[in-house]
């Protein structure tokens, strides 16, 4: 019985490690290899940044924001303007766009949240006026290269300062211990603190079993970047914007509020929380991060260009409905989203290596949405 | 005399845990109409759900003889052919579509694949003339009133060449012009030799209308139907039956005082609610009312009586429009402008509605205790203390003896009772002053009940205060120290502990015209 709910809670993390084995072998290895381990992170970035943020609008009721491919190729368009173009520095850049993205997010936020225009209709207004507007600016054209110093803000690798030898870099593999050793002890520290104020603990073996596959992925994972250029910077970004949001959603009152809205908005409302607040956030958050994964994408692309993020909307949203995030909202976690976000990550360089056909693994890619959602629903009804 | 139409014999109905249906025999006369009465869950409408097949043949007992002849409808259409028409208390009409269109649903003219629009039109028209109603079938539901909707209802059955008319609390929604222009058009019908069953609690109609009349307490047919012109028909006589109930010891005991030295804790006056969809119907109307400190009042009245609208309007306006009107708590004035404000000034609702807009079914009894009281459970920056969320559900659920393995369980797998109980726990956990507990026990079983009445007297010990809405009269009787009576929007009457009796509260209810 036990076994059974685990199996089905953590299906998806199963699925992916199943998906991973397979692709290691139909590749011959060449998927785990330390270049392609690290262009997981560095293709995948903008995917598992704009999740985050669909996760929380979809939480509210299965709400999905068409227009972060639009804004995104919006802001990107402002910024290159403004660094390439009229050569400004590049924090003023960096401002500007933080801020196109605020006021997009305000203006999506005000409509959904106060004058009551669907989310679907209203992102999609965007999706159109956004990508045009961004046009407009580019003039159709592609603005490239990007400063130097902009895109080592997210493109470059942190360099090891124990000057490690060919081929290794020592630095990565220590911040991977670090990293485990933390968990442990922060792992048996709030086991202590809950038993001396008397609260509930889990048992001891799966936390413990836990500790062990978490701190094994990790290690591996580093020595693989290890053996590469080390830590890419941009794989810290997704690392810090994942921690903050998993803190929100799990940690904080507001985070709270965005899966009580999905899941009976009437309760939430006589439960005395402002239920418009909550939609308003969530759409100018969305924006807000389609701003960063903007400057993101700009830095791997070295360009802006008119059909820059064309999709990724659809990239966000598969990773959240293929990480357990319920189609009609309340349900679902950052963390979960991550796993979706890496499975779909898995497929693409996967298919890519073994050099199938772009059309198919559009094919497959959507089969493995609906089965994701297919299991969600059956796995549902059956509890 | 007329021959029987419709004989329904020995009928049992159960669901799971209740018995809504006990061995009832119903009989109504070609050409007459029949008024079906009793309280609020006494069984008429499942009586008629059997009747029009809702409730398919095999999922109750007993026969239903239609026309001479056994009936086993296993759906609604089946008794539709057989001329039987349901005319149900919410209207079941489209708004965004015509009176002809809705007229029609399911049941177009001409061929599937090509609606004949014409003869639609035409056949609507003359309907509506039928019935009285001038209006242009091409006109929108949401552009008439709900009385000529009704009409519309009543044209509908017509159209489907019905014998029988069944008509579900037709004028509960209705004005009294069109409420008399309703019973007349039956009483020309039955000149015509049209047969109706009328369910109702208004009296005035029924004896205006009514040839027969039935009475129906707890899922039984109480006595011999009453026949105008044979038995003698009082007020009296019905309301007796109607309420007939024994007062057992079902209830914690709790010694009832005169409160009226006690600091008032809250009170509205002169309060007006209109309803937020129909903008110039009044659903509370100049209502005035008290809560005194330590007191349990009772406000009993039938469903649709304004009570819910009441409580909502006050708890920080999430009900109504245009609500105007004074409200004081603890003597002071306040105005309410969301349930946040209420709750910050104490006052809590614990709705009626548990799983529409009272808890989130899919979330844990943990997520639903806090949800009302989150700076409870929170730092100042709204970072959430798990093991102290984790806490709080645990302490409410032993206090409340809510019955779950852990506070992890999600809300929506527990029953009813224990439902209510995690309500209950959300809004103590709110801590207020005055609690409004709206139909408190409806839908849970005789021993949940009584815990929840043990949680309402020991809620008054601690000095809060609490208003009890509900439409069962022992309940109301069993635990109020004073009781409000509404009806239709108002109130209609104040009674103290004492002379409060099941006949003089139902009295008061039903002979307000």
């Amino acid at each position: 019985m036990n076994a059974k709910k685990a199996l089905t809670k953590y299906a998806m993390t199963i699925a992916t490690v199943i998906v991973i084995i397979f692709f290691t072998f139909a590749t011959g290895g060449k998927l785990i290899l330390p270049q392609n381990v690290n262009n997981l992170i560095a293709q995948n970035a903008y995917v598992f940044i704009l999740a985050t943020g669909m996760l929380l609008c979809i939480l509210t009721g299965g709400n999905i924001d068409l227009s972060v491919g639009s804004i995104l190729c919006l802001v990107g368009a402002v910024g290159a303007v403004m660094m390439v173009n009229f050569k400004l520095p590049i924090f003023l850049a960096i401002i500007v766009m933080i801020i196109i993205g605020l006021i997009i997010g305000t203006l999506q936020g005000t409509y959904i949240a106060y004058i009551g225009v669907p989310p679907f209709i209203a992102t999609l207004a965007g999706m159109f006026a956004w990508r045009g507007l961004a046009n407009q600016i580019l003039q159709g054209l592609t603005i490239s290269p990007m400063p130097d110093n902009f895109a080592n803000l997210f493109n470059s690798y942190v360099p090891d300062i124990f000057g490690g030898g060919e081929g290794f870099n020592i630095t990565c593999f220590v911040v991977g211990v670090i990293i485990c050793v933390v968990y442990v002890i922060y792992t048996f520290l709030s086991r202590k603190t809950k038993e001396s104020k008397g609260y509930e603990v889990e048992a001891l073996t799966p936390t413990l079993i836990k500790m062990v596959i978490i701190c094994a992925v990790v290690l591996w994972f580093m020595w693989k970047l290890a053996q590469y250029k080390g830590i890419p910077v941009i794989l810290i970004w997704v690392a810090v914007i994942v921690a903050i949001y998993t803190y929100i959603t799990e940690k904080t009152t507001t985070g709270r509020y965005f899966y009580a809205v999905g899941g009976n908005r009437a309760a939430t409302e006589m439960s005395g929380i402002n239920t418009k607040k909550v939609y308003f956030i969530a759409y100018l958050n969305m924006a807000f991060l389609s701003a960063v994964a903007a400057m993101v994408t700009m830095a791997r692309l070295n360009s802006a260009n008119p059909t820059a993020g064309t999709n990724y909307e659809m990239d966000a949203i598969g990773s959240c409905f293929i990480g357990g995030a319920s189609a009609y909202g309340g349900t679902g976690s950052t963390l979960g989203v991550v796993v979706g976000a890496v499975l779909m990550g898995v497929l693409n360089l996967g298919m890519s290596i073994m050099g199938v056909d772009m059309n198919w693994q559009k094919v497959v890619k959507g089969t493995v949405l609906l089965v994701a959602v297919i299991f969600d629903v059956v796995s549902k009804k059956k509890s | 005399m007329s021959k029987e139409l419709l004989r329904m014999d020995h009928i049992t109905k159960t669901f799971p845990g209740v018995k809504a249906l006990d061995d009832v025999n119903f009989s109504v006369q070609e050409g007459e109409i029949h008024a079906l009465v009793g309280e609020n869950g006494a069984g008429k409408s499942t009586l008629m759900k059997v009747l029009s097949g809702t409730w398919p043949y095999g999922s109750y007992e007993g026969k239903v003889i239609y026309d001479g002849e056994e009936c086993h409808f296993k759906t609604i259409k089946d008794s539709e052919k057989k001329g039987i028409a349901v005319i149900h208390q919410e209207l079941a009409l489209i708004p965004y579509m015509t009176i002809a269109e809705n007229m029609f649903l399911g049941n177009e003219k001409g061929k599937s694949y090509n609606i004949n629009w014409d003869l639609e039109y035409a056949e609507a028209a003359k309907y509506l003339k039928q019935v009285g109603l001038n209006e242009n079938p091409r006109t929108l539901i949401k552009d008439i009133g709900t009385g000529k909707q009704q009409m519309v209802e009543i044209a509908k059955a017509l159209s489907k060449q019905a014998r029988l008319l069944i008509l579900d609390e037709p004028t509960s929604s209705l004005n009294e012009t069109e409420s008399r222009a309703l019973l007349d058009l039956l009483l020309e019908f039955k000149k015509q030799g049209l047969t109706s069953i009328i369910i109702s609690h208004k009296i005035n109609e029924i004896s205006y209308v009514a040839d027969t009349i039935t009475i129906i307490r707890d899922g039984s047919s109480i006595g011999e139907s009453l026949v105008k012109g044979r038995d003698e028909i009082t007020d009296d006589i019905i309301i007796q039956r109607m309420v007939g109930r024994e007062l057992t010891n079902r209830f914690p005991a709790r010694e009832k005082k005169d409160f009226s030295n006690a600091p008032v804790a809250l009170e509205a006056k002169h309060w007006n609610v209109y309803h937020p969809v129909y903008t110039d119907k009044k659903v509370v109307d100049d209502v005035s009312f008290k809560v005194h400190k330590g007191e349990v009042v009772g406000i009993a009245g039938l469903m649709g009586a304004g009570r819910t609208e009441l409580m909502m309007s006050l708890f920080g306006r999430t009900y109504g429009v245009n609500i105007s009107g004074e409200m004081y708590l603890n003597g002071e004035k306040v105005e309410l402008k969301s349930a946040r404000d209420a709750i910050d000034h104490k006052f809590a609702y614990v709705t009626e509605d548990r799983k529409g807009n009272g808890l989130i079914l899919s979330k844990t009894i943990r997520e639903n205790t806090s949800l009302a009281n989150m700076a409870g459970i929170s730092s100042k920056r709204g970072v959430i203390d798990i093991d102290k969320e984790t806490a709080v559900a645990k302490e409410y659920a032993q206090k409340l003896k809510t019955k779950c393995p852990t506070v992890e369980q999600n809300v929506g797998n527990l029953s009813g009772g224990n439902q209510q109980k995690v309500l209950l726990s959300k809004w103590m956990f709110a801590e207020p002053d005055v609690l409004v507990l709206d139909e408190p026990t409806r839908g849970i079983d005789v021993g949940a009940k009584y815990e929840i009445y043990c949680i309402i007297n020991d809620l008054v010990s601690e000095g809060k205060s609490v208003i009890m809405v509900s439409s069962e009269l022992p309940e109301v009787l069993g635990m109020s120290d004073r009781i409000y009576v509404m009806n239709e929007g108002r109130m209609v009457g104040e009674l103290s502990a004492e002379e409060a009796t099941q006949e003089n509260i139902m009295a008061k209810i039903v002979r307000t015209d």
